[in-house]
């Protein structure tokens, strides 16, 4: 039997986009190592709805880390403190009885909070609407081995297909770049013949769009690889950067 | 395709100029150490050394041209990815903290802007000192005549002031190049993680010996008087 524990927790409140907002304090006393971290939010918001108080919005899916809308920093560090793991799947079990815990919403221009610790990503989606994806023709699919891919490109690209677009990167960057996001969608679609052809306008364009959306420049700092909860490596980066420089001599 | 202007402010543009720049600056402190160091070698090295240089005439003020560009350039960047960061991020986090493992941030890694500012700051008071310094004019072997800039380093270096403000800033470098000559491959798009951890063991490597060479200079003159058994006369 696991015994409850108690947790002081801290949580940014903001009552809607272009207002002030404030950090609230709440102590639980029964949170079971079991739990994960967004179930021991929900705890928090029933205790808070018993008390007659607001309850903290926070985004969330799948809970199984793969829909990427979890995205606290929690203890100043995107998706908590273990690698490779969204906040959805970080449990209690980390923590222990006494802990203080302060969560904070991503916090970039380009990512607007909405509410409490929930934050408009669409810049992510027009980044993707300027050139992430490939353009195929409707209509009967074609047969599936007309296009042979090899074997290490297809390994490599769906390595970089496993961003769930959660913005940690954003988030735990010290200059708010969403280079490894960016460089991510470009190696996953660049690796592939489908996406070799739209290859050069997609890199300029979505390299464009990140500075059109506010986000900042890459400083080689790497902490989007330590939070990224897929583990997703800078070498995406450098894969931009590559794209990017063969487009220019195209 | 966009034009080489767009490219070179773009995102990827501006970290690759860094790179370059970066680069290029850490080819010219290669270049200067090795220079200085003829301050041990015989009597005349040194003033025979920089008189080859003023020798080069119109060539040197091309070089002049482009170091200063370089310095310009890279400072320019440096500063904007730093400023950059209010409008990226204008509310800051209460709590902040890297999560380790793959990351880069370091003490170093956070100095870059700072350290670079002190670099450029130093670098105006050094041309200052010695380019423009007073000096006397000496006969060579040769029969030429020379500035005795060897003089004026050795006076300088006695002065408890420059030799320690010198050693303090060249200190600096070990954290301006064990980032930056990483981050510079990086931003010129080196992709494997076998080679980044090789250039990051070169990094600190280049960084120390950079380093200590430079300080070695000041030091040793100032606790030797000029007089020790380096110095020959
Ligand atoms: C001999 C002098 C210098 C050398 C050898 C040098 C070398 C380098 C190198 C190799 C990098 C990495 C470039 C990259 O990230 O791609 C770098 C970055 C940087 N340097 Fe310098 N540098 C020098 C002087 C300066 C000066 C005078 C400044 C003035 C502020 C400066 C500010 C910076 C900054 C802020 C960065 C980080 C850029 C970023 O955040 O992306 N450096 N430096
Ligand atoms: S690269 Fe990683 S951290 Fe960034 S959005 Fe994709 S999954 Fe999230
Ligand atoms: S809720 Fe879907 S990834 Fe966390």
């Amino acid at each position: 039997m696991s015994k409850d524990m108690t947790i002081h927790l801290k949580y940014w409140k903001q009552s809607g986009p272009d207002v002030p907002g404030h950090f609230e304090e709440y102590t639980l006393d029964t949170v079971n190592e079991h739990m994960s971290f967004l179930e021991m939010l929900d705890v928090l918001n029933e205790e808070l709805q018993l008390k007659g108080k607001e309850p903290v919005e926070f985004d969330y899916d799948c809970r199984e880390g793969i829909c990427g809308s979890c995205n606290l920093v929690i203890n100043g560090q995107a998706h908590g403190p273990k690698a490779e793991v969204a906040c959805c799947q970080l449990h209690m079990r980390n923590y222990k009885d006494g802990d203080k815990i302060t969560i904070e919403p991503p916090r970039a221009a380009a990512f607007p909070i909405i509410k409490d610790l929930v934050v408009d990503r669409s810049a992510f989606d027009r980044i993707i609407e300027v050139g992430g994806y490939v353009s195929v023709k409707t209509g009967s699919a074609q047969e599936a081995n007309a296009l042979p891919v090899e074997k290490e490109k297809s390994d490599e690209a769906f390595e970089y297909a496993a961003c769930i677009g959660c913005g940690a990167c954003v988030a735990a960057c010290p200059n708010a770049s969403a280079s490894l996001f960016t460089g991510a969608k470009l190696a996953h679609l660049n690796k592939f013949p489908q996406g070799e052809v739209e290859r050069s306008n997609r890199a300029v364009a979505m390299v464009d769009q990140m500075k059109e959306e506010g986000f900042g420049d890459c400083s080689n700092f790497a902490e989007c690889e330590a939070v990224c909860p897929k583990g997703i490596s800078i070498s995406a980066i450098a894969e931009m950067r590559r794209d990017y420089i063969k487009a220019l001599v195209n | 395709m966009p034009s080489f202007i767009k490219a070179i402010n773009s995102q990827v543009g501006r970290k690759i100029m860094t790179g370059i720049t970066g680069i290029g600056l850490m080819l010219f402190l290669i270049g200067h150490i090795v220079g200085n160091l003829t301050i041990f070698g015989a009597p005349e090295a040194f003033n025979i050394y920089t008189k080859t240089l003023e020798d080069l005439g119109p060539l040197l003020y091309v070089i002049e041209a482009g170091l200063a560009f370089f310095f310009l350039y890279h400072t320019i960047l440096g500063v904007s990815i730093w400023w950059n960061r209010r409008k990226a991020r204008p509310e800051g986090y209460k709590k902040y903290q890297t999560k380790g493992g793959p990351s880069h941030q370091s003490l170093a890694s956070k100095s870059m802007v700072y350290t670079g500012i002190i670099i450029l700051v130093f670098l105006v008071i050094h041309i200052w000192t010695f380019k423009f310094g007073d000096t006397e004019m000496v006969k060579l072997a040769s029969g030429e005549m020379a500035r005795d800039l060897r003089a004026l380093v050795i006076e300088k270096f006695t002065d408890p002031l420059y030799a320690f403000g010198y050693t303090f800033v060249l200190s600096l470098l070990i954290l301006h190049l064990s980032h930056g000559f990483w981050s510079a491959f990086t931003s010129l798009s080196m992709k494997s993680k076998e080679a980044s951890k090789k250039v990051q063991m070169g990094a600190y490597g280049f960084a120390i010996v950079i380093m200590l060479m430079f300080i070695f200079i000041p030091l040793y003159i100032y606790f030797t008087g000029g007089e020790g058994s380096l110095i020959s006369y």
